[in-house]
């Protein structure tokens, strides 16, 4: 029961990081309609920004302050990100506005190889390291529930609450604050929220920061535990069957297809893994995802797709 | 008839309003969609606080007219003056700025959204807080949602969906989507307001009190009105002028009596078949 229990909790925090990915993709289709593809290279270019900024600036600082570096990387992160955003909505969206959603996946394909060049153009192509002091070491929990209680991560506890932090105030911000409103209005009607003066430029850069800063936070996340390395853009590709279960268009889609991901991965490759051979959490959510399309091709939660006729 | 004479001095008009300056003043405005002309040289000029009617048979041009005065469509060729000032090429949201407001022919309601929530968007340009005051919840933010609620309650009051407030919009009938529609446009406190077919696929009992509402935004608020509809009578009730589209041309222009006795809108609506 214990190892039952384990399993489920470990899955439950990777899937809280796919919730904040996924949410990353869901928010930009709906305000924009496009699928963002290069959301695994905007964790990439997080990362890296946070990195090197955070070493550049350690190394400035003489090694002293482990934790001014980091702020100061984050913040050059964060400017790394907003300066994305604006050149995406400058460069790319104002051009593209109404375009078939086709199109615009395409162009966010040509958008992730630009930032996979440009980011390692600029801040180096090797594996780097971000330490911002995640604890490595597990601890047990629940001793008195449990025969020997439960090991947790505790660097995965504290990514997984950070994580359901982020989604949490981002879903009030959406739902509680008047930009947060105009930002919904957006998403449900182009046309009626430019009538009541939301200009769409300005929606579109801050919902691109909003996944910027998702991009940075997964990004430090992952970059501390894996290192930054190239293969963080596949990482963020793992949200890809959690948007396709939950719903494109829902929020809390994105949350509950993370954690059902999250568990189904970790409780697969645990029980099934020895019968069909190991590396089933690679193409479990693939096949959970597909067999949510066979029977609710909306997705979990996504709005029922009427074809106009 | 010549009707540059509607373009002197201020007057009362035949609804018994106070009608003022000239507030947008539209000339030869012309819109095409590729092969499609959907306005040829159009002119006229709208009054501050009256109420001006487009009306005109189906695909005669109206809601592209509207589209223009809103920034929707940017016309080949005309000029358009705001208070005695050349327009230059604008996007609707600044001509939300300048305090244009509409409703739409096909209810563009945020769907998701309650009925406060969409009303709501409508006080969008009058909140000053900037994004970290409202992220973080502080004081301001706070106090700046709270009076805007409460203008928008009062919106709510006028237009008598107390009921409803807190229902998604999709899940309304339709005759209550176009009175949010309404309440949205009104919650921008707009100079003007723009109208398109606000009574459509209304019962009687519904057209009268979107009626009402209409006349009662322009008594009490002074609201200068552009209204496009089809139901005659209306029209002829409740505008001080009208303007006539047919094929995408000015045929008529004047006081409902005027226009009323106008040959050529007599042929265009018998041709029409309306
Ligand atoms: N976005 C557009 N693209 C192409 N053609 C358009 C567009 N908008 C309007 N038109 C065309 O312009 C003409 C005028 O259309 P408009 O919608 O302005 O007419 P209307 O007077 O509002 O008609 P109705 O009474 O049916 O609403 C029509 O021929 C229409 O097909
Ligand atoms: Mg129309």
């Amino acid at each position: 029961m214990a190892f039952f229990i384990e399993t489920m909790l470990g899955g439950l925090m990777t899937g809280m990081l796919y919730s904040l990915v996924a949410l990353g993709f869901v928010l930009i289709f709906k305000a924009s309609g496009v699928f963002n593809f290069a959301q695994g290279a905007m964790v990439l270019v997080a990362a890296l920004a946070m990195a090197r900024f955070s070493e550049w600036s350690n190394a400035a600082l003489g090694g002293d302050s482990l934790f001014l570096a980091n702020v100061i990387g984050i913040i050059g992160a964060g400017a790394v990100m907003f300066l994305v955003a604006w050149a995406v909505e400058r460069f790319v969206l104002r051009k593209l506005v109404n375009q078939e959603g086709a199109t615009l996946l395409m162009v966010t394909l040509g958008i992730a190889y630009v930032l996979e060049g440009l980011g390692q153009t600029f801040f180096g192509s090797e594996i780097y390291s971000i330490d911002v002091g995640m604890p490595k070491d597990p601890v047990i929990m629940f001793e008195g529930l449990f025969e020997g209680g439960v090991l947790i991560n505790k660097e995965d506890f504290i990514a997984a609450a950070l994580a359901a932090v982020l989604v949490a105030g981002l879903t009030v911000f959406f739902q509680k604050t008047a930009i947060g409103r105009a930002l919904r209005a957006v998403a449900d009607d182009h046309q009626a929220a430019q009538s009541v003066g939301i200009p769409l430029n300005k929606t579109w850069v801050i919902v691109w920061c909003v996944a910027g800063l998702v991009a940075l936070v997964a990004g430090i996340i992952w970059g501390s535990k894996m290192g930054v390395q190239f293969s963080l853009v596949t990482v963020a590709l793992r949200a890809l069957p959690v948007v396709i279960l939950g719903g494109l268009t829902s929020v809390p889609g994105a949350i509950v297809g993370g954690l059902i991901i999250g568990v189904g991965e970790k409780l697969s490759e645990v029980y099934l893994g020895p019968f069909v051979g190991g590396g089933i959490e690679i193409w479990f959510a693939y096949v959970m995802a597909l067999i949510v399309l066979l029977f609710r091709p909306q997705g979990l939660f996504g709005e029922k797709i009427i074809n106009r006729v | 008839m010549d009707m540059t004479d509607m373009n002197s001095a201020a007057a009362t008009s035949p609804a018994g309003r106070r009608q003022g300056e000239v507030i947008l003043d539209l000339q030869n405005i012309s819109l095409r969609f590729g092969g499609v002309k959907a306005l040829t040289d159009i002119s006229f000029n709208i009054r501050e606080h009256e109420v001006r009617a487009i009306i005109g048979p189906n695909g005669a041009g109206k809601s592209s007219m509207l589209n223009v005065i809103n920034g929707v469509y940017h016309p080949q060729e005309g000029r358009i003056f705001f208070r005695g000032e050349e327009r230059k090429k604008m996007e609707p949201h600044m001509a939300a700025l300048q305090g244009i407001a509409r409703t739409f022919q096909n209810i563009a309601l945020f769907k998701g959204m309650s009925v406060l929530d969409n009303i709501m968007t409508g006080r969008n340009l009058k909140m000053k807080c900037n994004l970290f005051q409202q992220a973080l919840w502080l004081g301001p933010a706070l106090r700046e949602e709270i009076a805007h609620r409460e203008k928008v309650e009062e919106i709510v009051d006028f237009l008598e969906i107390q009921h409803i407030r807190k229902t998604p919009v999709g899940a309304l009938p339709y005759g209550l989507q176009k009175r949010v529609d309404l309440g949205r446009a009104l919650a921008m406190e707009p100079q003007i307001l723009l109208l398109d077919e606000p009574m459509a696929g209304m019962n009687v009992e519904e057209k009268q009190d979107m009626c009402r509402f209409i006349l009662d935004i322009s008594d009490q608020f002074g609201t200068t009105i552009v209204l496009i509809e089809h139901d005659m009578g209306v029209v002829m009730d409740i505008s001080d002028r009208v303007v006539v589209l047919d094929y995408g041309k000015k045929i008529g222009d004047g006081t409902p009596d005027e226009v009323r006795n106008n040959q050529d809108v007599i042929n265009a609506y018998l041709g029409s078949g309306h």
